[in-house]
């Protein structure tokens, strides 16, 4: 019974994003677009710190290499062909996620944190501070690319529609993803890397490929952000969008990939709300007091973050269940 | 109710002149070791004697500074563990290292997994790999713990915590056994059962125990290794080392 | 380049080097000995920044102080609030896991931000050293130096050495080494751990502001420098070796010398210098310069 309610609950969601455009007005469809890629941006990281249990401080700079691959191999004037500028600007930051891990794969906990860092903040003073990246003006994508006549990701409500599918897609295979023999053997090394190798696993292969992967997902959201704006500027691989990133899965709960959307929701959402001068009036300028105060009870209050909610809110009313020991469900979604 | 010397006397594992040097410490001083199939060779000796800093050169967590280490006919010196342990040779350590967030069948299911990892079938779920599923069963049911295949393996009693960490060395089906204190922090009862798993296991299987258990030592080993301050200073049948004189004043402290 | 320029550059880095490892050395020993990971330790840089800026009137016409005056009432406002702070937020994250470490200062930097926001508002200010050190020093025939900046570089230094006197010479400096190791031996040893801790947390604040209040001249006060401190100080706590003194000053001098003579022969890349010796130290030593003291 209780492995259902996730399920129900992940199609309510997806469900609801497909029915959202209907209800809300451009600034809505223009709000959920970027949030959903936040989501896959986030998704990215709870493969990497959730599942295998490598924290990475650096997810920031494979979305930028995603988001300024789009944008400077578009041509100038017409619409590129989607069918070759998606593929090769996930493989793009997946190439640079491959290069950083198989460096920084050699160094263990907050030196592994610190490492990924270094290289992210690499990449962002390449295109800071080089005219290959446009400098702090950045860049303007002026024609967003086109599947044919058949995908024109030029109007909103069509991005929006392929960035939900691209969520869907990107939920979908990790959910397979972790419950396969791949997935079972990240949740091993996160658990017990000791032990993993005691019984034969080569365990850097494997974290190898997971940071592989996940940089190749968080190119896919950078990707998507730079279609969105039109614009992309040197601020998508800096270290406070690494942050946030890793804030939105800590909120939402890290094990869980539906953690990461909720992460995502979240604190798109409790920016919004703080920045509302309609709520807020004029001290909304003032919104990161509102954000930083509520981060801070979100984690007193939610020690397994927002995902923990529903068991917590059961645990308050029937009384703690008779297994003290915590059991992870194989199919975490 | 050991059995005679077996004609089968293959040996499986030899570590020979194994050194280990810690900058000017010399924890392990040319050490040689022969694990024969079938057959219970114990370790024993004080704390600090280097038993740990041998299991894990022998197991290939640490290299050694000198010597070597041969599995099954092959020098596996420079092999590192995780390839040692596809060739053959488990591993159960001192402390848990058993998935306490999973279950007892998961638990096994995983370390099982080991010998078909099959990586790249992504779209697979792993808890349809018959391979590993029926492997983790095997393993599970030698060790005892069929009856608790669901539980999660924190919940465990930590005599069936070893059990399992015991389990999980078989899933592989290693044919050498390197025992790490499995008998540590149990009971009468948890060793009866411990002791009466080990006596089912060796006949398949070369085992190394290193423990500090005296009665089950004796009780169980067919040979008996003394090491004190890195060197060896007896290596024979228990009886023998029971009456050997270095071993008395150094160890036994008769 | 000739002699004078080389000795500038080598005294900016001295100085720049000395001022990074005083706010290093405050995060390394709350993450080493506490095992706290502070993300908001940058903010207390910021706020004894603006501190030296705000609080200069306040104390002007309190006491009729200047300069010195403010950084002592500085310095004692910090011990406060570092006590006040341990007590009231920080002592709660001791259990707690080092990701939601992250997160619980993550928001303090956003409250910090904001209050600081609310109180003296978003402008950049430079502030003025006092008369007496606001002089030169010629170096070689044409250039001189700053005699402000010897001021910070000998402030700093003197707090090094003091710290390594509490340490090394003093019983308590000898409890908070045991402290790091062994909470527990320490607690049965009659050894009241929360004094201890809130004792050594007061410290690390007070140091980092003061470090900011002394940094105010030389770089002025500005809303973000908050957290561009705190990224260059965990670049410094790693290479060093988290937890370790030495290895943090060590750190902090190769950093200063890096990123003030890269400014020099490489303005292009100057950012990125200090992050790819980080890479590359970490490759070579992945636990950092220095195990923990």
């Amino acid at each position: 019974m209780t492995m259902r309610a996730p399920l129900v609950f992940v199609l309510a969601c997806f469900g609801a994003l497909a029915a959202l455009p209907l209800l809300t007005g451009s600034y809505g469809v223009d709000l959920v677009t970027k949030i959903m890629v936040y989501a896959i941006f986030a998704l990215s990281l709870e493969l990497l710190v959730g599942a295998a249990g490598l924290v990475c401080f650096g997810q920031a700079a494979f979305f930028g290499i995603g988001a300024y691959a789009a944008v400077l191999l578009s041509p100038a004037s017409e619409a590129a062909g989607l069918w070759w500028l998606l593929p090769v600007s996930i493989v793009a930051a997946a190439l640079y996620a491959l290069a950083v891990g198989a460096l920084s794969l050699r160094t263990k906990g907050v030196y592994f944190i610190m490492v990924t860092l270094a290289f992210a903040q690499m990449a962002y003073y390449v295109v800071h501070d080089t005219p290959l990246g446009g400098g702090t003006d950045g860049i303007y994508l002026y024609v967003k690319p086109a599947l044919g006549s058949l995908i024109d990701l030029d109007g909103a409500l069509t991005l929006y529609f392929f960035t939900l599918a691209s969520l869907a897609a990107t939920f979908v295979f990790l959910a397979v993803l972790l419950r396969s023999r791949f997935g079972r053997a990240l949740a091993g090394i996160r658990v017990n890397e000791q032990r993993m190798r005691a019984t034969g696993f080569s365990t850097y292969p494997y974290k190898l490929a997971a940071f592989t992967l996940s940089g190749g997902i968080a190119g896919l959201a950078g990707f998507l952000f730079a279609l969105k704006d039109g614009f992309v500027n040197p601020e998508l691989m800096s270290w406070h969008l690494s942050g946030a990133v890793l804030i939105m899965i800590i909120l939402g709960g890290i094990g869980h990939l539906r953690g990461a959307l909720i992460g995502a929701f979240a604190f798109a959402l409790l920016q919004e709300f703080f920045k509302s001068e309609a709520i807020f009036g004029a001290f909304a300028k003032h919104w990161h007091l509102g954000l930083g105060l509520a981060i801070i009870a979100c984690v007193a209050l939610l020690p397994r973050g927002l995902v923990g909610l529903p068991a917590q809110w059961r645990e308050r009313l029937v009384g703690r269940s008779r297994s003290a020991a915590p059991q992870e469900a194989l199919n975490e979604a | 109710m050991k059995p005679e010397a077996n004609g089968n006397d293959a040996v499986l594992l030899r570590g020979r002149d194994i050194t280990r040097r810690w900058g000017g410490l010399v924890a392990v001083d040319r050490v040689s070791i022969e694990l024969e199939r079938g057959s219970v060779h114990a370790v024993i000796g004080t704390n600090g004697a280097g038993k740990s800093t041998l299991i894990n050169i022998l197991s290939g967590e640490i290299p050694p500074s000198g010597g070597s280490v041969e599995l099954l006919g092959q020098d596996v010196t420079r092999w590192t563990q995780p390839r040692r342990a596809r060739a053959g040779l488990g591993r159960s350590y001192q402390r848990n290292t058993i998935y306490p967030t999973f279950t007892v069948f998961e638990n096994c299911r995983l370390a099982a997994q080991a010998r078909s990892p099959r990586p790249w079938a992504w779209w697979q779920d792993a808890q349809r790999c018959e391979a590993s599923t029926g492997a983790a069963r095997e393993a599970a049911a030698k060790a005892g713990l069929e009856t608790f295949l669901d539980r999660p393996a924190g919940a465990l009693s930590h005599g069936q915590k070893r059990q399992l960490e015991i389990a999980m060395c078989l899933a592989t089906a290693p044919e050498v056994l390197l025992l790490d204190e499995p008998l540590a922090g149990m009971g009468a009862e948890e060793t009866e059962r411990m002791l009466a798993l080990l006596e089912q296991l060796r006949p398949g299987h070369a085992i190394l125990l290193v423990e500090h258990d005296m009665d089950a030592v004796f009780r169980i080993a067919d040979r008996i290794t003394v090491m004190v301050n890195g060197c060896v200073i007896a290596s024979d049948a228990p009886e023998a080392i029971r009456t050997n004189p270095q071993v008395q004043s150094a160890y036994l402290g008769h | 380049m000739d002699l004078a320029t080389f000795l500038i550059q080598c005294l900016n880095s001295l100085q720049y080097g000395l001022l990074l490892f005083l706010v290093a050395s405050g995060l390394t020993l709350i993450f080493g000995i506490m095992g706290v990971i502070n993300l908001a330790h940058g903010s207390f840089y910021m706020i004894g920044a603006y501190m030296a800026f705000a609080l200069a009137p306040a104390v002007a016409a309190t006491f009729g102080g200047g300069f010195f005056a403010v950084l002592v009432v500085g310095t004692v406002l910090a011990v406060l609030l570092g006590y006040l702070l341990e007590w009231a937020f920080f002592s709660f994250l001791y259990e707690r896991e080092h990701l939601q470490q992250v997160l619980m200062t993550y928001g303090l930097i956003l409250v910090f931000e904001e209050l600081r926001s609310l109180a003296v508002g978003d402008d950049v200010h430079g502030v003025q050293p006092p008369d007496i050190l606001a002089g030169t020093l010629p170096l070689g025939d044409v250039m001189t130096y700053p005699v402000y900046r010897l001021f910070v570089s000998g402030v700093c230094l003197l707090l090094a050495l003091g710290m390594w006197f509490v340490f090394t010479r003093t019983r308590l400096g000898m409890m908070i080494r045991a402290g790091s190791t062994n909470r527990e031996m320490v607690q049965s040893l009659g050894i009241d751990i929360k004094f201890l801790y809130r004792v050594v947390f007061a410290a690390g604040v007070a140091i980092a502001v003061l470090a900011g209040m002394v940094a105010a001249p030389v770089s002025s006060v500005y809303p973000g420098m908050g957290n561009t401190v705190l990224i260059i100080c965990f670049v410094v706590v790693v290479i060093g070796g988290i937890g370790s003194i030495r290895g943090a000053l060590l750190a902090a001098l190769l950093i200063g010398v890096v990123d003030t003579f890269g400014k020099v022969f490489v303005p292009q890349a100057a950012g990125v210098l200090v992050y790819v010796l980080m890479a590359l130290i970490l490759l070579w030593k992945p636990d950092g310069l220095f195990k923990a003291a």
